[in-house]
């Protein structure tokens, strides 16, 4: 002690100060290690205030494993061990357990059981700042389009803090699109501003904007007492001209609603104005050729689990020829003994139909099967800001478009096509010119049977796959083939699409319920006044 | 070897001919009447294969009163006046002295005279829509004030909704659920323009324009939440709707009260993520006798994907009532096990007690969970203790002044305070 005080003061300091500054040389790397494991312990937090803390403290800390820890916590596979309380990424076993993997250092840890590991579960919200923590640490992202999304992830989470690191990497950034994005992200933080100028500018910029944020923003505006009118008059301008904007795309939207409920009528019923116009028979099972071709498409993703962007495009021929080929022996074990018998045919059919359910319950399970939907078949397309179509739907009008132009051209263009047409229009006649319509009969039951396994395919991207899949559009299709007239594939296509569109018209002002109570009336109606439908059959056929 | 082959012949015409006789003589019989068959066996086969389970296991740690137990299994096959007919054939015919079964309202409401003319006895597992009391009935699922009223404060409270959508599938359970659900948002001083209401069809699957409807209603700078009634086979194309219109579990929350694990185990959960589900059980919930239960339901059904559910914990706690019942009363009789029960408390699988009430309804916890990549849920939220199953909603008008008391002096299901009067049983 007295030696130390014996020492001039400044030698005291300037010591200590080296000694500090050599340990934190020297064990910075150590701490910052330490620091971590610390952090990410503290993520096993109880309430999910504290483990936003947590996250929020851990992307501060520049570490190789930083955006892995929470991006692995975004996914929900972030686990703890019940008894040391490690920290642990945990993957599911087939056959239950999991395989761990230590969240820190990245070591293998084997696999454990259900009870030795508790989830770190997280919520929305949490989500949503995990998101944005994420996106700010991928700004720097070498892919333009990675950067854009991670920059709409940023606008999401609505952080104020993230408005100046926006700004920050505007200077930086040379892609166009990226630019454009950012320009548009700090509009939308610039519309909480404290500068009223700067705030005023944001409102009238974004009037062009039509994302729910913007318009949620501008309305909360709208109603602040504690802004000045200025303000407020702007927000309401903004506004109006959303709504106006809003309105004309909404228009756009049910045209397009109205054709895609009408695309998935035309898919499911064409199949049946095929059977049903050329034979005649009233197919009780139609609805389960259509759920057989979703469940081809279940068995097909089963095999190929690793290309599930893939698998709708194998599933499409596969499924054709599964349903055909039930089709067929449906037509050759019972209905070509009822020929000429509708309500035989009718019952008969339906007890199919019904056998046919069980079956699958009895193969599949009565629980529903999960179909994946492939990545390109997910979200929309946005055309502009505030009007977006999704994808499934467009591909599946598409599909539709092209399911029918192929049949007409099979009509049309071969030789089963003409003989299919001879048979429909006179089945006595083109006998006795030589056709033998037995034959005809198998083509066309197992045509029509498969082209109901295709729309089993489309309907497998927008509905439950299960057993009960088919019953819901029976009455659909038949209602689509009475309206369109029989045997007529036009006839088909055009009640099709109008029946959806009168649907999607309907249901915005009546609801659901009372839309497709309205479209049965109309039918009935129309009936009434039209027994052939829109296009009726012509020749000496048709009177009989 | 022939002589092998002789004596297993023998040793099984024996047992036929013996079992019947030791089953016949010495049994208590447990009814299980659940579709397995049609649109509702998606649901209910589970529910057969919950109470074939507890059978088991009752029988294996020594049977009930001395005697072992014999499950009669009868397939309604989703048809509505055929649940009456099979009740009848359960309690006439087969002489069960209990039965556990029905999902649907319309199912229940169905074979309910049957139970009070014949005096059965009925434990009914899923949630419902309340408005009901029965002496023979013991309603072990939710009530709307042990699910839909708390799931409604919580998005008020927790998420700051301001704005509601109540959507249903079109029949007696989302259209009373609604009307109860509408009467208490307005009790809490929510505007009728910002409640928008909207039914369909059941398995709707072109959902485009409500979707579209509820983005433009949730886009007004108040914070909007759905309630979904919606019916089983319409949620997935509903939610796979709001995921391709890049509508997230954190703009517009939907809170589903007939969405489990076991729905979510038959669909892509990816556009689900993040939306909420209110029960009082979730396979998650983390309590020693939770995993047991998931251990013992694993080994039974012999399949390591399988999953429990709601409806499960809600025939386990039944099951397990009834048993303590016939014990305290020392018969399956009844009208001894319908005085016996009331009281009887039994643990629940969330590591909680379940005690059946004078009105027939149980005790619960509230449980809301957030959807999971891999069809569970995460437990954000819960009940500090249990609820009291309500059977007559205090928000309808109608059914304000109504109590069920089935224990005397009172003993009637639908007792007016205000006129003093008990209606009978046969309560609209």
């Amino acid at each position: 002690m007295i030696a130390f005080h014996a020492r001039p003061l400044w030698l005291t300091i300037w010591f200590a100060v080296v000694i500090v500054a050599a340990g934190v040389l020297s064990t910075s790397a150590a701490a910052a290690e330490v620091d971590f494991g610390a952090v990410v312990k503290s993520l096993n937090a109880r309430s999910f205030d504290n483990k936003h803390t947590a996250a929020v403290s851990l992307a501060e800390i520049d570490h190789p494993r930083t955006v892995l820890v929470l991006q692995t916590m975004l996914d929900g596979k972030l686990y703890v061990r019940r008894r040391s309380e490690q920290v642990v990424f945990a993957d599911k076993l087939n056959g239950g357990g999991f395989h761990l993997i230590d969240a820190v250092s990245g070591d293998d840890l084997g696999s454990a059981g259900r009870r030795d590991v508790k989830k770190i579960g997280v919520n929305n919200q949490l989500r949503k700042a995990l998101r944005g923590l994420i996106a700010a640490l991928s700004l720097g992202d070498p892919d333009p389009s990675a950067r854009v999304d991670a920059i709409k992830a940023i606008t999401q989470s609505a952080d104020p803090a993230m408005r100046d690191i926006l700004q920050r990497h505007l200077e930086g950034e040379t892609d166009t699109d990226v630019v454009a994005a950012v320009q548009t992200a700090i509009v939308v933080f610039d519309l909480d501003a404290d500068d009223p100028d700067v705030r005023l500018d944001a409102i009238d910029t974004a009037s062009s904007n039509l994302s729910a944020q913007v318009r949620e923003k501008l309305t909360a505006i709208a109603r602040d007492d504690t802004v000045t009118p200025a303000l407020r008059d702007a927000a309401v301008l903004s506004l109006d001209r959303i709504e106006t904007r809003v309105n004309q795309y909404q228009l756009v939207e049910t045209l397009f609603f109205g054709l895609s409920l009408g695309s998935i009528l035309v898919l499911a019923a064409i199949g049946l104005s095929i059977t049903f116009g050329v034979m005649g028979v009233i197919n009780m099972a139609h609805g389960e050729l259509i759920m057989i071709g979703a469940y081809t498409t279940y068995v097909v993703q089963l095999l190929m689990p690793n290309a599930i962007g893939w698998s709708l495009l194998v599933a499409v021929p596969a499924a054709f020829l599964v349903s055909a080929a039930v089709g067929i022996l449906i037509e050759r074990s019972v209905i070509r003994f009822l020929y000429g018998r509708p309500l035989e045919t009718l019952l008969a059919t339906f007890g199919i139909s019904l056998i046919l359910q069980q079956a699958v319950r009895s193969i599949f399970s009565p629980l529903n099967r999960s179909v994946l939907t492939p990545e390109w078949m997910s979200g929309s397309l946005e055309i502009t800001s505030g009007l977006a179509i999704t994808y499934n739907r467009l591909y599946i009008l598409l599909f539709a478009g092209i399911v029918f132009l192929l049949l007409q051209l099979v009509l049309q263009r071969t030789r089963l096509g003409l003989e299919v047409r001879a048979v429909t229009q006179n089945r006595a006649m083109a006998r006795a010119m030589g056709i033998r319509s037995t034959r005809v009969d198998i083509l066309t039951f197992g045509l029509g049977a498969g082209i109901a396994g295709v729309a089993g395919v489309a309907l497998s991207q927008l509905t439950n796959v299960g057993p009960n899949l088919g019953q819901g559009y029976l009455v659909d299709s038949f209602m689509v083939v009475v309206f369109g007239g029989v045997g007529n594939l036009w006839g088909t296509l055009v009640a099709g699409l109008s029946l959806g569109m009168v649907n999607k018209i309907l249901e915005p002002a009546a609801g659901a319920v009372v839309a497709k109570i309205l479209v049965l009336v109309f039918i009935i109606l129309f009936i009434q006044k039209r027994p052939r439908g829109l296009f009726p059959q012509k020749g000496r056929a048709a009177d009989n | 070897m022939n002589l092998k082959r002789y004596s297993a012949t023998l040793l099984s015409v024996a047992t036929l001919i013996l079992t019947p006789v030791a089953l016949g003589a010495d049994t208590i019989k447990v009814g299980v009447l659940h579709s397995l068959s049609g649109t509702m066996a998606i649901s209910e086969t589970t529910l057969k294969d919950t109470i074939l389970m507890m059978v088991d296991e009752q029988n294996k740690a020594g049977g009930l009163l001395g005697k072992q137990l014999e499950a009669v299994v009868v397939d309604p096959a989703s048809n509505w006046p055929l649940f009456a007919e099979k009740a009848r054939e359960l309690i006439s015919k087969k002489k069960v002295d209990v039965v556990f079964g029905c999902w649907t309202s319309v199912s229940r409401k169905s074979v309910l005279p049957v139970f009070e003319e014949l005096n059965g006895l009925l434990f009914y597992p899923v949630q419902y829509e309340g408005e009901e009391s029965s002496k023979n009935v013991f309603y072990t699922g939710a009530a709307p004030n042990q699910q839909a009223i708390p799931a409604v404060d919580y998005l008020m409270d927790e998420i700051g909704a301001k704005r509601w959508i109540l959507a249903g599938t079109d029949y007696v359970y989302p259209r009373t659920t609604n009307k109860i659900l509408e009467a208490y948002l307005r009790s809490k001083g929510v505007k009728s323009k910002d409640i928008m209401i909207n039914y369909t069809p059941f398995g709707h699957s072109d959902w485009q324009s409500i979707v579209s409807d509820i983005k433009k209603f949730g886009s007004t700078g108040m914070k909007t939440a759905v309630v979904s009634t919606i019916n089983g086979d319409a949620n997935v194309p509903f939610y796979k709707e709001l995921g391709n219109q890049g509508i997230s579990a954190e703009d517009i929350p939907v809170m589903a009260f007939s969405v489990g694990e076991e729905e979510l185990s038959g669909i892509d959960t990816g556009p689900l993520v993040g939306h909420l589900a209110a029960w009082n059980y979730f396979m998650s919930v983390d309590a020693d006798i939770n995993q047991d239960f998931i251990d013992q339901w694993l080994k039974f059904i012999d399949d390591s994907d399988r999953v429990t559910n709601d409806p499960m914990e809600a025939h386990y706690i039944g099951f397990k009532m009834w048993v303590e019942a016939v014990k305290k009363a020392g018969s399956t009789d009844p009208t001894a096990v319908q005085d016996a029960i009331v009281g009887i408390s039994v643990p629940n699988l969330s590591g909680g007690i379940a005690t059946m009430m004078p009105n027939h309804h149980i005790t619960k916890p509230v449980l809301i969970g957030e959807i999971q990549d891999d069809g569970q849920f995460d437990i954000v939220w819960q009940t500090r203790g249990t609820v009291v199953g309500d059977a007559w909603s205090d928000f309808l008008p109608g059914s304000r002044d109504i109590t069920a008391d089935w224990m005397p002096p009172l003993g009637c299901g639908n007792y007016n305070i205000k006129t003093g009067k008990c209606s009978g049983q046969n309560y609209e």
